[in-house]
This record gives C-alpha cells, structure tokens and sequence, in this order.
C-alpha cells in the first residue's frame, strides 16, 4: 500500500519509494528511507497536497509523489 | 584571514546566526547568474574571520541552484571552515548534511542550534557522545540569544587553525567508496541509505527523548492554522493585512485612516517636498540659470524623490514579510495555495508578489524572494508585472471617462484587470514551456516549526532590502528620470516644449510600430515613454500633449475619472483606446519596477530577457485587441 492510503493520524513503515531517479533522491535526502516511520497528519484545505511527519519534523508533498511511496 | 562558510538547512537559525556574528556589517549581493542571495561580512568580534553565508540546503545533491552554489563552495573555493549549523529540534535530517560536508573533508564545525527548544521539549542530547560520532566539534548554542556564540567561533578558529577535517574518516570514506567505484544511479540511493543508517546510530547514542510524546506548542498552532474549516478565511484575513498595511488608503475599512505604508510614504513625500521646495527657493535667489533649475528640479530632485518615494513600501511589506518568513506561516502559504498555482506552472509562494503587485510592482517583486526555486522566481518576476498596479488605474479612468463614457465604466475597467491576470497565467505557462523546459522538481517542502520572530533579524531583513532597493534599484531609476527629463526638455537648440523636444522626435519616428495596435499617433508613443518613469504620467503627457492642459486641478480631475479630456477622441476609437490601455499594463514597468528586477534577478541579462517578454506580450496582445476589435465593433 502506498503512502496516500494513510488515515490522518495514521503511521506506517516505509518500504520502497517507486519514483524516477532524481525525485526519488531527494525524497530521500529529506529523510524518507526504508524502515522511516511516517504519520500522515492532514490533507491541505484544497485536497492536496498532504502533511506528513518523519523524523520529528513535518514535511509537504503532494499526492502525486506521496503515491509513489510504498509503506507496510 | 580565515573564511568561514556558514552551512545548514533552510529553517535552522543560520540568518539568525550571521546577524549575530556580523552585526549590521553585511555586504548582500547575489551568486553569479542565479537569483539566490549572497552575504558576507566579518565577525563582528575579530575582524580576521570572514563569513560566507551558504543558501539553506538539506543537502549537497546538484539539483537546485542552492545545492550546486553551497556544494561548488564548500568543494571549490575551499573554506578554511565550514560551520555547520544543525537545528537539534530536528537532527535527524539536519545531520544528513553535516555528513556529506564531512565527506568533502572540508575542516567543519557543528553549531547544535536551538538548545533552548529541545530542552523544553524534555530532550536530552549528549554533545560529547555525538561530536565523538561524527568525528568533528559540536557546541550547542541558541542563535536567537546569542548564548555560546563566543565558544563556538573560538572552537570555529581553533579548528580553522589546525586545518584538521573529521576525526572518523573510516564512516565517510566508506560511503564516499561507494559513491565513487559505483558511479551510477543505484549507488548514490544507497550511499543516501547508508548516511541515515548511521545517522540512526548517532542519534540512538547521542539524543535522548521522553517517552510520552505530547503536543508541541508549533502543533497545536498549526492544527488551528491549518484546520481544514479555518485555514482558508486565516489565510484570507493574513493576506488582506498583508496588502492593506502597504497600500491601503482606508486601512482597516475607516475612510481615510492611511495604513503604515501609505503613512510613511505620505511623509516621505511631504519631507521631500518641502527640500525640494528650500532648494527650489535657493536656486532661484542664486539666479542659476533655467535649465539647471529645471535639471535639479524636474530632474534630479523629481528622480530621487521617486526612489525615496517607494522605500516606505518596501519596507513596510519586508517587516511584514519577514514576520511571515520567520513566523514559520509563509511555507503554510504555500501549502494551501499550491493546488491551485501548480496548474499555472507557479509556486504557492507566488501568491504573495502576484497579489501585492495589484498594489505596487515594486515592493512585489522585492516580494518574490521568498520563493524556494529559482525557476518559479524568475517567472513570477516576469508576470508580476502583469498585475495592474496603482499607477496604471488613471490610465483607465481617463480612457473611460473620455471614451467609454456611454458603456459601463467599472466592466471595462474590470476586463483590464481580468486581462493582466489571465496574462500572467498564459505567460507563466509559455514560459514554463518554452523558457524552462520541464525542469519540475516537484513539491517537497518542509513545513518549519512556529516561531516567533526576533524583532533584531527582522529589523535586520528589512534594512539590507531597503539598502538593497536604494542602492542598485536606486541607480537605475535616477539614470533614466534624468534621461527622460532631458529628452523631453531638449532639442538640437536648447530648452523647449516637450512638443519640440527630442522625445516628440523619437515619438514621431517610433509611431509606425504602433500603427498595426491602432494609434500610429506621436503623442501616444510619447505617452508610453513617459509611462515608464510612472505609469500615472501618461495621463499628464496626454493633458498636455493633446488639449495643452497642465492645469494640476484639471489633471487630478482626469485622473480620477471625473472629467475626459475629449481631444483623445481624435486619435483614439474605443477599440485602439482598449488596445493602448492594455499595451501599457503589459509592457516594460516603470523604471523603479525595472530596477526592483534588475537587484532581485542579480543580473542585467535577466532583467533584460523579461522585459523583452513583457515588450512582446504587450504587443501581441494589443495587436490582438485592435485586429479582433476592429472586425467586432
């Protein structure tokens, strides 16, 4: 399952990020690896993009790129 | 002399500690052919270290102009140090940079900002333990109080001195190996992976947190701010304080009551005024002859009159631009509006300059620096524009109240606004397409903790805008108010009539450009010219050009709407009326917009292609409105 089908509120387990190269890079120099856990928090008022947060910080990204992030 | 480059992520404290460190002693500038912002200035304590402030980056990648400037620095010019600062409210990430800086070999230290946070939080960290893990010095401090500043640059020239990288090359030597042998895509994924993993083992040894995690303060702001039902009318409530205390001439819906930028804009304009005024008098009773008393007057006075006149605006909105930026809210503009600008191939940090820009274009391209890539910059620079500021209503009014008096007035106006904004979208997405090819990076942004804002770094973001804006802006527009002053005063025999003068001239030979937009007539293109200094003074040129009017009470009329000027009719039909109204909302600002272009793209190139696009704009789209107009009507 990938990361947009998350509840907010709800934490997972990253497993793979299925991105072309460069995205893929830098979703994870922002520190989305494997075994991160990741808490979505909400949805933006517009319906995109998402909050999540990882790593004691809260990151943004739309639902396009959330989609290619595959959790537990 | 030993050059410090300060390094960190965007958020961490790192403007906060250059303040600290330099003072008010900056020298602001931009790197060479990008629109990201250059500081450097000396410790303030010990003039022999200089400091290189870096653009925030959360890492060394080459894939945005701030990665490839802080990477080419810190690999290229070789530092003497880099002092790395790492907000400890979120070290994971942060410490994902130190370990590639580490990597480079470059000597480093670690500044662990923003201790006082982490304690509140119930946060222990072991400083000794990571510095030990890292291999390089760390000394915690707190930026914003200035607390362990004096022990960090002591350990900063210390380290400087004896030119030692990290103590544990063993770890970075191992990832770099990997980097290098394997030069392909999967290798830098896994040297990435591999940071973080031992990025986990550091802070699993280092930094101890409670058990119970409880709602920060930042939290509990945001799920108000960002509420599904309130974000929407804060947002709106925030952007209207945001226009109304620049502009606003009935602030907060009282009639008359000025808001701080038009206040501080009034008395500017009074001070200057009443000089202009005490070295008008000195001039005459000195007896200088007419031309000098004109060239100080009408040139030099009138031209850095105009320079003064717009730095209330300018700093008005930075006080409160900053206040946004360091606040933490300026990234939720972004997070709420970016479903929208993302179809117009913008940001949803464009919002802000193409809003303020209904207002002024200056302080709204002063305004775009805000946005994190350097694409999105230059094209919301490019369009800015576009938006119909102030200045340019008169222009209409006068139009309508000559021409379209039996139509409604307000549709027409309307449709000129709606014309500027539906431009700004289609040239935002030609630019997109055929400027930037598909250079989309897509929209990860962090969104920083809620702050309060130091009055010092605001106080401090303010001043180097201001100074910024008089300086480079300042040049440019004094030059061309002066040339524009001396084109319309002069011809081949001395002083004149502007209907003599050179600007009627060069009017007269610019005139057929204009022919296929439907007024081939002199004092049309003299009035485009002469829009460039204000927009506002095409109405003036066009009191005097066409009815010899200079009466100021009947200008003021006509520029309010309230009274035509009839002999327009002549030369103008409502269609080629449309299609001039509509060429001067597109083309090429006014100076003082030029030169807020010229300080924020960094480079006369730049500043040149745009206003090139805008010159084409305009005129395609005038061309459009007079062929089409002419089959319609």
């Amino acid at each position: 399952m990938d990361l947009l089908s998350l509840k907010d509120g709800e934490s997972k387990k990253v497993v793979g990020i299925n991105a072309e190269y460069a995205m893929k890079k830098r979703l994870i120099d922002m520190g989305i690896t494997r075994g991160t856990v990741i808490t979505k928090v909400k949805t933006a008022p517009l319906g995109d993009p998402i909050e999540i947060k990882l790593r004691g910080y809260d990151l943004t990204l739309r639902k396009d790129e959330a989609a290619k992030i595959t959790v537990e | 002399m030993i050059i410090a480059a300060l390094a960190g992520n965007p958020n961490c404290g790192k403007t906060t500690l250059f303040n600290e460190l330099t003072g008010s002693k900056q020298h602001v500038g931009n790197w060479p052919g990008v629109t990201v912002e250059k500081k450097e200035g000396n410790y303030k304590k010990d003039n022999n270290i200089s400091i290189v402030d870096l653009p925030g980056t959360y890492s060394l990648s080459p894939y945005s102009a701030e990665e490839e400037i802080a990477r080419d620095y810190i690999i290229n010019s070789k530092p003497n140090v880099v002092v790395n600062i790492v907000d400890a409210t979120s070290i994971e990430r942060n410490l994902y940079l130190t370990m590639q800086i580490a990597q480079t070999g470059t000597p480093m230290v670690v500044a662990l900002n923003m201790m006082d946070e982490v304690e509140s939080m119930g946060i222990d960290i072991n400083t000794n333990k990571l510095s030990e893990m890292l291999g390089v010095p760390v000394v915690p401090i707190v930026a914003r109080s200035g607390k362990g500043i004096e022990k960090l640059m002591a350990v900063t020239k210390d380290t400087a001195q004896r030119g030692i990288a990290t103590l544990k090359q063993d770890v970075y030597d191992k990832i770099k190996n990997i980097e290098e042998n394997k030069n392909d895509e999967e290798a830098d994924i896994l040297a990435a992976d591999m940071r973080y993993e031992y990025i986990d083992k550091v802070v699993d040894s280092s930094v101890f947190k409670p058990q119970i995690k409880k709602l920060t303060t930042s939290d509990k702001i945001d799920q108000i701010v960002t509420n599904k039902v309130l974000s929407l009318p804060i947002f709106a409530v925030v952007m209207y304080m945001l226009f109304a205390c620049t502009f606003s001439e009935n602030f907060l819906f009282i009639e008359g009551l000025p808001s701080p930028g038009v206040w501080l804009a009034g008395v500017v304009e009074s001070l200057w005024g009443s000089l202009t005024g005490v070295v008008d008098a000195a001039l005459v009773s000195a007896g200088v002859s007419d031309w000098l008393h004109n060239l100080v007057i009408d040139g030099i006075m009138a031209g850095v009159g105009a320079v003064f006149g717009f730095i209330p605006l300018v700093l008005v909105l930075f006080v409160l631009m900053s206040f946004l930026e360091d606040s933490g809210y300026m990234a939720r503009v972004a997070f709420v509006m970016d479903r929208i600008f993302r179809k117009f191939g913008l940001s949803g940090k464009s919002f802000i300059p193409l809003l303020m820009g209904f207002g002024c274009s200056v302080p709204a391209l002063t305004a775009s620096r805000t946005l994190e890539s350097d694409k999105d910059r230059k094209i919301t620079m490019m369009v800015t524009p576009f938006m119909s500021c102030g200045a340019k209503l008169p222009i209409y009014l006068m139009f309508v109240a000559t021409l379209f008096a039996d139509s409604n007035r307000t549709a027409i106006i309307f449709s000129i606004y709606a014309l500027g904004m539906v431009m700004a979208v289609i040239g935002s997405l030609l630019l997109n397409k055929f400027m930037f090819k598909a250079e989309n990076s897509g929209f990860i942004m962090e969104l920083p903790k809620y702050r309060i804002p130091s009055l010092k770094s605001v106080g401090i973001h303010a001043w180097e805008k201001v100074k910024g804006f008089a300086i480079k802006a300042g040049t440019i527009i004094l030059f061309s108010t002066i040339l524009i002053w001396f084109l319309s005063n002069f011809n081949m025999s001395g002083m004149c009539d502007m209907e003599e003068s050179f600007l009627a001239i060069i009017g007269n030979s610019i005139a057929w450009i204009f022919a296929p937009l439907g007024f081939n007539d002199w004092r049309a293109s003299v009035g485009v010219v002469t829009g460039w200094i204000a927009k506002e003074n095409i109405v003036a040129t066009f009191g005097q050009l066409f009815a010899g009017v200079t009466d100021e009470a009947v200008l003021e009329a006509v520029m309010a709407g309230e009274q035509g000027l009839p002999a327009i009719g002549d030369v103008f039909t409502k269609v080629s009326a449309f299609s001039y109204m509509a060429f001067n909302l597109l083309c090429m600002p006014c100076f003082a917009a030029v030169g807020a272009m010229r300080r924020e793209f960094g480079s006369m190139k730049w500043t040149l292609k745009a206003i090139a696009f805008q010159m084409v704009v305009a005129y395609v789209v005038a061309l459009i409105i007079n062929v089409v107009g002419n089959i319609i009507f």
